[in-house]
């Protein structure tokens, strides 16, 4: 077996596609964990504010987490009139999946900031939205952090279905693979996912650690 | 136009009957999940019980499973099946493997989050380990074992569907079939069917996670939260 891993990571050929495959699986992954992040924060602000709305909102988010990828990927392409190997589907279908795993964190952590904080901003004559952006947001790293993780988590690995709908990325290694009965690029392939999802997982900890200064001060939250 | 292609679809009787009819397909998806998700229970349960139960290795077995997550279905599928020589078997294997996590971390978290306070009072009423795992411990860790399972169930169901490209059977046929020949009306009535499995089965367990988590539990919870507890662990399935 490493016999064979040797060989197929000593071809030139296959280095390259590797590589290119994985920079599309990290594009993949990891742009719709920017955007997905981006709307869950309005989506969760929403179910933080009103009570009436985070029904609505939770109801949704877990209705929409149950449906499982492939169906959803070959399901967008019919709603916005893509090309069924576009790969804007899997970008699209990742991003509905990130922010409803996201907008129940983005509410759990903004209800964890504490009152008296905001108590004070607003006593110090800040309008809610600097409020929002400036402090309630900012302490709300710690708890937003860890659904973060997850979400990235999930994304990168979740890109490889997209293989199977004709989309790039790592999980092009595993249908090539099977087709010729040779595990080598699917050894491969199984071993950089878990190798991304690790570095992308440790990026997210020191960008964690770097926002949130006051943890390491020792100080109180 | 697709949608009344669709309707065309549904309302062809020869979809409905056979081998690779609706309802056939169906079956075979249940009975995939079925048999995954008891077969990762008969492991994860017991395992999760003892490490939560004893606190012996809890910390390897969070790593380990938060690693497992990030595990891609598709390539851990197509290797167990090249691996087994092209059998059935093979895949059904990989179904359990992704199966096992979620159902872990819920018994070993729910049994982790069983108050200490609780656990005390019932071993200063002379409680022997036995007891105090089945009358206070399993209990208190239903409401989480059993997010766990419904997680489980999920998972296996979207990645039945994904293995269904190594040749097992299951409504992930009709989507694979579907797009090979570019038949469109087939892809999204197997897209519409598995995310119909999907949701009918998760509500059925948590109706099922309803009757059977103590009712003093949920009195409990909603004394110290307003808002209902989310389900602890994240999507695993890929």
């Amino acid at each position: 077996m490493f016999d064979d891993l040797s060989r197929y990571l000593s071809s030139t050929s296959n280095q390259e596609l590797v590589l290119t495959q994985l920079l599309q699986h990290i594009y993949l992954s990891l742009l719709p964990l920017v955007i997905g992040l981006a709307l869950a924060i309005p989506l969760g602000w929403l179910a933080h504010r009103y009570r009436a709305a985070s029904g609505v909102v939770f109801g949704v988010s877990n209705a929409v987490y149950t449906v499982p990828s492939l169906a959803l990927f070959v399901v967008i392409p019919v709603v916005l009139g893509t090309q069924i190997l576009d790969s804007l589907n899997v970008v699209v279908a990742l991003t509905i999946y990130t922010t409803a795993l996201l907008v129940r964190p983005v509410c759990d952590a903004l209800d964890a900031v504490p009152f008296h904080v905001v108590a004070a901003a607003t006593a110090m004559g800040y309008r809610p939205v600097r409020r929002f952006v400036t402090v309630e947001l900012p302490l709300s790293v710690p708890v937003l952090s860890a659904g973060v993780r997850v979400a990235s988590v999930s994304n990168i690995s979740l890109v490889s279905v997209g293989a199977l709908i004709g989309t790039g990325g790592l999980g092009v290694l595993f249908t090539s693979g099977f087709q010729i009965s040779y595990t080598a690029p699917i050894i491969v392939g199984i071993v950089l996912t878990l190798v991304l999802a690790l570095v992308v997982d440790l990026i997210l900890v020191g960008l964690r650690r770097a926002l949130t200064p006051w943890l390491r001060a020792g100080g109180t939250t | 136009m697709i949608l009344q292609e669709l309707f065309g679809w549904f309302g062809d009787p020869a979809h409905w009957q056979g081998p690779d009819g609706v309802p056939n397909r169906m079956l075979e998806h249940l009975g995939y999940t079925l048999l995954s998700v008891f077969g990762a229970a008969a492991i994860a349960i017991p395992l999760g019980l003892y490490v939560g139960h004893s606190g012996r290795g809890g910390v390897v077995l969070v790593g380990l499973s938060n690693a497992m997550r990030a595990l891609p279905t598709l390539g851990l599928v197509t290797f167990l099946f090249l691996i087994a020589g092209g059998s059935e078997a093979g895949t059904i294997v990989g179904l359990i493997v992704l199966a096992v996590p979620p159902i872990l971390a819920g018994t070993y978290s729910g049994v982790q989050d069983t108050d200490r306070g609780v656990v005390d009072a019932a071993r200063g009423m002379g409680m022997t380990g036995w007891q105090r795992l089945w009358q206070v411990e399993v209990p208190n860790a239903l409401p989480l074992l059993m997010g766990g399972l419904r997680n489980a169930a999920l998972q296996v169901v979207a990645t039945a569907s994904v293995a269904a490209y190594v040749g097992l059977g299951g409504l992930g046929r009709l989507l694979l079939d579907g797009l090979r020949v570019i038949d469109y009306s087939k892809v999204l009535a197997g897209a519409l069917f598995i995310a119909l499995l999907a949701v009918l089965l998760d509500l059925v367990l948590a109706g099922l996670q309803r009757i059977i988590v103590p009712r003093g539990l949920r009195v409990a919870a909603a004394a110290v939260a307003g808002r209902p507890k989310a389900r602890s662990s994240g999507r695993t399935e890929s």
